[in-house]
């Protein structure tokens, strides 16, 4: 297969935004690699509305949140190939892939964007006890068979684990004429989004525990009930409180995992928080000209920021084929501290930095009225406060270039939450 | 009316049908779940023990040492991955190591080549991820690990092509002698009829035992949990590391298996129901806390799926051999607990033989004693996928992707003789829905080309035995809109 | 005067919003950080609506179910008798988003429409 400049793993959400913005910024050998039979990504079995609304200012669904992308890749004819697995990417960006009509080929890149997103936690890491039967299903993979393939796993359903698939589901299930006992979730918190309690839960009835989990599953074949019970404080089940719910299909929504399998064998240093690449100001890797973006990354709550974050990847890529890695000064580390958990980026360097610079990052626990502070080594700059700061919601500070480049020999952003 | 009826379809039933297949009889083996490998075959620690550990004079000794020797060629014939990789029962406490001197006689009495008694210095050399405790290990390298799904099938696979019939969804459930001396087996699907019965019925041997014979036995489940880790982690240790021996096995391993991943277990526990496969709270802390005194930083949060194996524990810890006194032409093979799996091509070449001298058998002359596995184009490179891709487009397809394996593969596993009709079966076979996603992304695929390959309804698609239905209607029809 | 503390659904921020009421009429705010969350509060004291969101059968493609949505949001109440209707309708490909599925549904006005493309 012939050469491009930059290729793309993935054709979800990242990677169409991606291409679009390295497209506009002036590149014209684009190739998306995609694994599934069309473009869009996870977005095409999440039909439910909420998208869009910073990116468009309005409300949509996944699939049409995703055309709004795949018209422009179409328009601006990206090449792309369907039902093609990425089987490795080499240090040196040739990528290998897979697929019935080519086989199997390499690409060789001047800068490859990884996009692949992410998968769920399944089960087996979660150590639940009790039988292995049929039934017990990750959310997503549920998601994919009712709102796909149109069928149902189920008609009597417990989920365990609050995260936004699993809120979604609850309320799809429910609409399609399955019964949702419970959602139960370890944490004393949800995972997920608190509209999504409101309109997925709250709407219809279903009771969320809080600082509960699944501590039997049985039934030998198909499931036939799960038994919870309530944790304490170290998440560990407190006896007594065990109470069976009969139910023929357990749903899991515990948690997203960046899908790094190719990232790792190529040598892109991870960030062990994340479960994502360690990435710089310009979404690049510690492969120089390998990009990353979207939920590869960090997982995300919304897909308008996997956009924004993988159009400044496209760009960013674009620049790299065209100028090369420009100089630059030393860059400044950016940490996270106290109650958040992590940074994107990881390091910044002032000469590549346009105008602003976008910190995302997540909380370790729920916070009321407390502050995010973001400091340029001991000078604090930010001091923002929040009503409530939640894990399930990802945050953001931004800051101007000027604020850094008048700190004089800023060696470090802190990025921390503080009660007062 | 067939010669030889075979009860269960696991290891031991499978090697004693393959090595029967050599012979010009009627063979049928009657299991009771979907497909083979379904109960103590599937869920075990999938070691090919060296033999030190039984009691000396034992038939556990005897056919230990001698399935272990047998399996290199059997792997090889059957084409399926076995590897050396060498045991070692290393010890954590000073006091321990007279007990290692122990083994190490008893292995040499039964047999097991090569023992060596490793100094701490020498054990840690060997694998440095050991805990720092460690003070000293008996080391047998021909100790090895085998996929206990593949041997099993093979063995199936291989009895069958040479003539063994199978019946499946087939249970057991009454034996008894007519006039003429004939066996008469009632099952779920009708009555069958044979001279001779091999009693492979695992945890419930005692039950078809104690049926036809005076002389009881006693089967006890004894349940092992299981954690299976990352492949991320499978070099953490390269051979299997066993700690001292106890009255209730072998104890709580930590050994890579033979596709790359880590395995902590099992635990022991003894239990009244044999179907009570679940995996407990205890159990699994339990591992998570044994297996890191033997391995340093234990990496116990890449854990990817738990399991928990039943073993059929005879009171009297021996195989169960032969026919009873007073059962004529009904053999045992009772009692098949640890060492069972590495036993079982040394059990079903004792038993063939002992039954052809019985039943006066005559060789076959067409026998086929190989195999092909299901192709697996892991580690295939570049200008090898694309013979192949030309040659069938669909392995052109990754269906499983944590563990690479493609459409063509999916489909040779259905296709094959005693192919598979289920999630587990193709699971078993190629590995897909085995790796860290837990199937979360190939499920719904896989159900799609059982359904496309085997003509059956999405609703019929199941993931093992029974009522294990992966889906109960289509959206918008029957059984939804209750509002 | 009754306050009740609502969680805007308008966005994916979620603010808590408090409404005063006084006779069944919203007569303050608060909480909101835009104009969205004004809106909802006196929707959602009122006369709760949502967007449902669904499928149907598609025929004519290699595709079998189309994803759909209510083109505006409706009663609250009404969204089971919705879905009903939603259960026993067919799309033909080609389809395209926008495209009207189910005129008028259960008498809202509203328009349930394609919310993806099958060929």
């Amino acid at each position: 297969m012939k050469s491009y400049d930059i290729v793309i793993v993935g054709g979800g959400p990242a990677g169409l935004a991606a291409a679009v913005a390295a497209k506009k910024a002036g590149n014209d050998s684009i190739l998306i690699l995609e694994r599934d039979h069309e473009l869009g990504g996870i977005l095409n079995q999440c039909i439910h509305n909420g998208f869009g609304l910073h990116t468009f200012k309005e409300e949509l669904t996944g699939p049409e949140y995703a055309s709004r992308y795949i018209d422009q890749v179409l328009e601006l004819g990206i090449d792309y190939r369907l039902n093609t697995m990425v089987m490795d990417i080499a240090p040196d960006k040739t990528v290998t892939a897979m697929n019935r009509e080519d086989g199997m080929f390499t690409v060789p890149a001047k800068a490859v964007i990884l996009a692949m997103g992410c998968r769920e936690r399944p089960r087996g890491a979660l150590n639940i006890p009790g039988y292995r039967p049929a039934g017990i299903y990750s959310a997503g993979t549920a998601q994919r068979l009712v709102n796909i393939e149109g069928y149902m796993p189920g008609k009597e359903v417990v989920i365990l684990g609050s995260g936004d698939i699993g809120l979604i589901m609850a309320r799809r299930m429910t609409f399609e004429g399955a019964k949702v006992q419970c959602v139960a979730e370890i944490m004393p918190y949800s995972g997920g989004l608190k509209r999504n309690i409101v309109q997925c839960l709250n709407d219809y009835n279903i009771p969320l525990l809080l600082s509960h989990t699944v501590v039997d599953i049985k039934g030998r074949e198909r499931v036939e009930g799960v038994t919870i019970a309530e944790v304490d404080g170290n998440m560990k089940p407190i006896p007594g409180t065990e109470k069976f719910y009969s139910c023929d299909t357990l749903m899991l929504s515990t948690g997203l995992i960046p899908e790094n399998e190719l990232s790792r064998s190529a040598g892109v240093a991870m960030n062990p928080v994340t479960s994502g690449p360690v990435v710089n100001e310009s979404f690049e890797t510690s492969i120089e000209g390998v990009f990353a973006c979207g939920n590869v990354l960090h997982v995300h709550d919304l897909v308008d920021y996997v956009s924004e974050e993988a159009a400044k990847a496209g760009e960013h890529a674009a620049a790299y084929v065209a100028n090369g890695r420009e100089e630059a000064a030393e860059d400044i580390t950016v940490t996270a501290k106290g109650g958040a958990r992590y940074t994107v980026p990881s390091t910044v360097s002032l000469d590549r930095l346009g105008d602003l610079l976008t910190i995302r990052f997540r909380v370790g626990a729920v916070y009321k009225d407390a502050f995010v502070s973001v400091y340029l080594d001991d000078e604090r700059v930010t001091h923002q406060k929040k009503r409530i700061i939640a894990p399930g919601e990802m945050e953001q500070v931004i800051l101007k270039k000027e604020q850094l480049t008048s700190h004089e020999g800023l060696k470090n952003i802190t990025v921390t939450v503080e009660t007062e | 009316m067939y010669d030889i009826i075979i009860i269960g379809a696991g290891v031991t039933g499978a090697a004693v049908a393959r090595e029967l297949s050599r012979y010009d009889a009627r063979i049928c083996v009657l299991e009771r779940e979907e497909d083979v490998c379904c109960g103590t075959s599937k869920a075990n620690s999938a070691i090919v023990h060296a033999g030190f550990d039984a009691a000396e004079g034992s038939l556990m000794a005897r056919f230990n040492v001698r399935g272990n020797e047998l399996m290199e060629g059997l792997a090889k014939d059957l084409d399926i991955p076995f590897k050396r990789n060498g045991s070692l029962v290393v010890c954590i406490h000073k006091e321990e190591l007279d007990g290692l001197k122990d083994l190490y006689d008893r292995g040499v009495k039964n047999g097991v080549p090569d023992l060596k008694i490793l100094s701490r210095e020498e054990l840690l050399e060997m694998e440095p991820n050991l805990s720092e405790n460690a003070e000293g290990a008996l080391y047998a390298p021909t100790g090895g690990i085998i996929c206990p799904f593949k041997l099993n099938i093979a063995l199936a696979e291989n009895a069958f092509v040479n003539g063994v019939e199978f019946r499946f969804n087939t249970r057991a459930e009454q034996l008894t002698r007519d006039e003429e001396g004939l066996w008469h087996i009632r099952t779920n699907n009708g009555e069958y009829v044979t001279r001779y019965v091999v009693n492979a019925a695992g945890l419930y041997s005692d039950y078809f035992h104690n049926m036809v014979s005076e002389k009881k036995i006693h089967i006890t489940p004894r349940r092992g949990d299981y954690c299976i880790l990352d492949k991320e982690t499978g070099d953490l240790v390269e051979k299997t590391i066993f700690p001292q021996p106890s009255k209730m096995g072998k104890g709580i391993l930590v050994a890579p298996t033979i596709h790359g991943n880590l395995f902590v277990g099992p635990t022991a526990v003894d239990i009244e129901d044999k179907e009570s496969t679940a995996t407990t709270q205890d159990g699994i802390a339990q591992l998570i806390e044994k297996g890191g005194m033997y391995v340093k930083d234990l990496p116990i949060k890449k854990v990817i799926t738990s399991f928990a194996g039943l073993r059929a524990h005879e009171d009297g810890h021996e195989f169960i051999l032969g026919e009873p006194e007073d059962a004529p032409h009904f053999i045992d093979c009772a009692g098949i607990e640890s060492p069972g799996l590495t036993s079982c091509p040394a059990i079903g070449e004792y038993i063939a033989e002992m039954m052809r001298d019985m039943m006066d058998l005559k060789e076959k002359e067409n026998w086929i004693g190989t195999r092909k596995d299901v192709v697996s184009t892991e580690g295939l490179s570049l200008e090898e996928r694309n013979a192949l891709i030309k040659e069938n487009p669909a392995f052109g397809t990754i269906i499983c992707r944590c563990e690479s394996v493609t459409e063509g593969e999916i489909l040779d596993a259905i296709h094959r003789p005693l192919g598979a009709r289920s999630l587990d079966g193709v699971k078993r076979r190629t590995r897909a829905g085995m790796g860290r996603c837990q199937a979360g992304f190939c499920s719904p695929r896989v159900m799609e080309i059982l359904h496309r390959e085997l003509g059956l309804p999405m609703e019929e698609i199941k993931k093992s035995s029974g009522k294990s239905n992966m889906v109960f209607y289509r959206t918008k029809e029957e059984g939804g809109h209750t509002a | 005067m009754e306050k009740r503390e609502l969680t805007c659904i308008g966005c994916p921020m979620g603010c808590l919003v408090t409404a005063e009421i006084e006779n069944g009429e919203v007569v303050n705010v608060t909480g909101n950080t835009c104009k969205i969350g004004d809106t909802y509060a006196h929707k959602e004291i009122t006369n709760p609506t949502r967007i449902v969101t669904s499928t149907v059968i598609l025929e004519g493609s290699g595709k079998t179910r189309l994803p759909v949505k209510t083109a505006t949001d409706i009663p609250k109440s009404s969204i089971f008798d919705v879905m009903e209707v939603i259960n026993h309708a067919r799309a033909k490909a080609p389809v395209k988003i926008g495209d009207v599925v189910i005129k008028d549904v259960c008498g809202t006005g509203v328009d349930v429409v394609a919310t993806g493309n099958a060929s």
